[in-house]
């Protein structure tokens, strides 16, 4: 038999995270993430593998000229490395606006006590 | 006959003991470092994970440290000196694959668990058989990978220190090994993190210097560096197919690598445990952002260094010498800046090696003991203290192994290695990951299905393809059992560990706990919970 009458047992507050998932800001705040890190992954992804597959499959493509001796495969590669740096600092300042700030306040809400039951004292 | 020539050559370039002497000098520097580092290491997290107090700038430059191997550096300029454009692709795949890991996984994973990759893993999930697949694929990755890393240090000895026979090359992997050791018995989690950040500043500022120095020579024209590597060593070497192309099975194979190379990185468990050193999700993503600017930058250095290595050397002279393709970069060093500038080059080198097998170690030791010790066979009930001393056993037993591991595949080529490490990480880590932080209905079973099957199915395909046996270049010489016919296995076990992963969870009939799905969610993304810094 367990003791469960009222005032017999103190314990924390217990957080309802169902709750805490189902409510509009943290949807917002899951909405906004996925909306951009799904698109945009899939996105390099498919710029990366259409790359290892034209210097794999297309050499004579990749081997003409541009300038002097710097060809389209070598544009191509360096182009992945100016994506890659660009797509960081696009998820970087993008996070910073539209991230952090509800994350920040979402969390500061679940500290204070919402979708807890208070606990019992 | 030959064997005296490489000694002569060996010993020729260079000054074995000034490479010695500067090396010397790093270990004294990094273990003054590490036992300044090592006084405040009291808790488990304080061991595991540096008490998450390195900011975002320093673990970045940690990362790089851990992740650029000596693979990276003497490998991929050299695979660019001899092969040209193909050596290039590779380090491509090396840098975008942090994508994955900025955009899915890494501030993710910091808000979720503690130590270890397993944490985040069994999150949701029937702990002790998650924890305990985890716990073997991070093994099974650490282990590779420190193979191939002591294997490299036995090759690196011969090019630089002009030991050639086989009791000296021991010793020297033994004593590569037992520095180790002292590093990450000592210094724990914080003295590794800063010896991965002396060796990534030393690393990059020494390409930074010779790529100026041989742009410099070409009058800081990319085109006439270009045509130089061309006139020497061909017009092929500015266009792909020269390494992946020659024949319908090599340029599938390279696919096969691609994707073991971009979806792998994500999935290491030596990268995935640096996010716990920082105090925040946000710390853990400037981490990410520092170590992809840095590691990009380094892959461009290595760019220069090839083509100017493939135009000042040329690649005869570089396959002649003892280390063969790996002793591009050391003989461009000796080629610019004379004994001094090769000195320094082959101490950063070893300092390489160090980093990233102190980083492999305290990680599997980290798995070992918090994932398997206290979690599986304890079920939690041992004490912290006892944690830690176990984990400290283990890098004891582990630094061994790896020191016999390395002086027993001498000679052998197990190039492989490493190859094999990012496509286990691939197939068998990264699913999971994946579809445990973002798919709902993910299950016990699915996790299982997935780990399992993607390290078998990676290991076994390599264990019967030609890197294994039946090739001229294969491990085990005289028989031939090999029926894959590919070198890279990821084309196969990185989609099956993703179907086995869904297979499994969607013939699942018992459903996980959703209370505790919705906490992780709304803990991942908030970091709400998360574990905090510790204060001294």
């Amino acid at each position: 038999m367990s003791n469960d009458a009222p005032g017999a047992a103190t314990r924390e507050p217990v957080t309802d995270f169902e709750q805490a998932q189902a409510s509009e800001p943290f949807q917002r705040l899951k909405r906004r993430h996925r909306s951009f890190v799904f698109p945009l992954g899939i996105a390099f992804l498919v710029w990366y593998f259409a790359y290892v597959l034209l210097a794999d499959y297309a050499h004579e493509f990749m081997s003409t000229p541009v300038i002097g001796n710097v060809n389209i495969g070598l544009i191509l590669g360096l182009g992945q490395f100016v994506t890659t740096f660009a797509i960081t600092t696009w998820y970087v300042s993008y996070s910073n606006r539209r991230l952090d700030p509800l994350a920040d306040e979402i969390r500061g809400d679940l500290a204070a006590g919402a979708h807890s039951d208070g606990g019992v004292r | 006959m030959t064997f005296a020539a490489a000694t002569a050559e060996s010993t020729n370039v260079g000054d074995p003991l000034l490479n010695i002497a500067i090396f010397g000098g790093f270990v004294a520097i990094t273990l003054v470092v590490v036992l300044r580092a090592s006084r405040n290491n009291k808790t488990a997290a304080d061991y595991y994970a540096a008490g998450r107090s390195f900011t975002g700038p320093q673990n970045g430059t940690a990362i790089a440290g851990d992740y650029l191997s000596a693979a990276s550096f003497l490998g991929i300029c050299g695979a660019i000196a001899v092969n040209g454009y193909d050596g290039f692709l590779y380090s491509i795949g090396f840098l975008v694959a942090w994508l994955v890991a900025l955009l899915f996984v890494a501030e993710l994973m910091r808000n979720t668990g503690k130590f270890t990759m397993a944490d985040v893993l069994s999150f949701r999930l029937k702990q002790r058989p998650v924890r305990l697949a985890a716990a073997t694929t991070t093994l099974a990755v650490c282990f590779f990978y420190l193979l191939a890393q002591m294997a490299g240090a036995g090759g690196l000895v011969s090019l630089l220190l002009g030991i050639d026979d086989r009791i000296g090359q021991s010793v020297v992997v033994a004593v590569v090994g037992a520095l180790m050791i002292i590093y990450v018995l000592i210094g724990g989690m914080k003295g590794t993190t800063w010896v991965q950040i002396i060796k990534a500043a030393l690393l990059i500022a020494g390409a930074f210097i010779m790529t100026v120095w041989v742009l410099a020579i070409y009058g800081f024209n990319l085109s006439s560096l270009l045509g130089a590597a061309a006139d020497k060593g061909g017009e092929a070497v500015l266009s792909p197919g020269l390494q992946y192309g020659l024949t319908g099975l090599s340029r599938l194979d390279f696919v096969s690598l691609a994707l073991a190379l971009v979806l792998g990185t994500a999935g290491l468990p030596h990268v995935l445990m640096r996010f716990y050193t920082v105090p925040t999700a946000r710390e853990a993503r400037r981490s990410v952002v520092w170590a992809i600017w840095l590691i990009g930058v380094f892959y461009l250095f290595t760019l220069v260094l090839g083509y100017g290595a493939g135009a000042l050397i040329g690649k005869d002279t570089i396959l002649a010498a003892p280390g063969g393709v790996n002793s591009a970069a050391p003989l461009l060093a000796f080629e610019l800046g004379g004994p001094l500038l090769l000195g320094l080059i082959s101490a950063v080198a070893f300092a390489t090696i160090l980093a990233v097998v102190a980083g492999l170690t305290i990680t599997a030791a980290t798995s070992f003991a918090h994932d398997v010790y206290a979690s599986v066979v304890k079920k939690g009930k041992a004490g912290p203290g006892t944690e830690v001393r176990v984990a400290r056993i283990t890098v004891v037993v582990i630094g061994l192994l790896a020191i016999a591991g390395g002086i027993g595949v001498q000679g052998q080529n197990v190039a492989f290695l490493v190859a094999l490490a990012f496509a286990v990480a691939a197939s068998a880590n990264l699913p999971t990951i994946l579809y445990s932080l973002y798919w709902k209905r993910f299950s016990t079973r699915g996790a299982l299905w997935s780990m399992y099957g993607g390290l078998g199915s990676a290991v076994l395909l390599i264990a019967f393809s030609p890197v294994v046996s039946g090739a001229e270049t294969s491990m085990v010489q005289g028989v031939d059992f090999h029926w894959f016919p590919l070198t890279n296995p990821g084309i196969v076990s990185i989609p099956l560990g993703f179907l086995l992963g869904w297979l499994g969870t969607v013939t699942s009939r018992t459903l996980e706990n959703p209370r505790i799905a919705a906490e992780m969610e709304v803990r991942s993304l908030t970091g709400y919970g998360a574990e905090e810094a510790t204060k001294h």
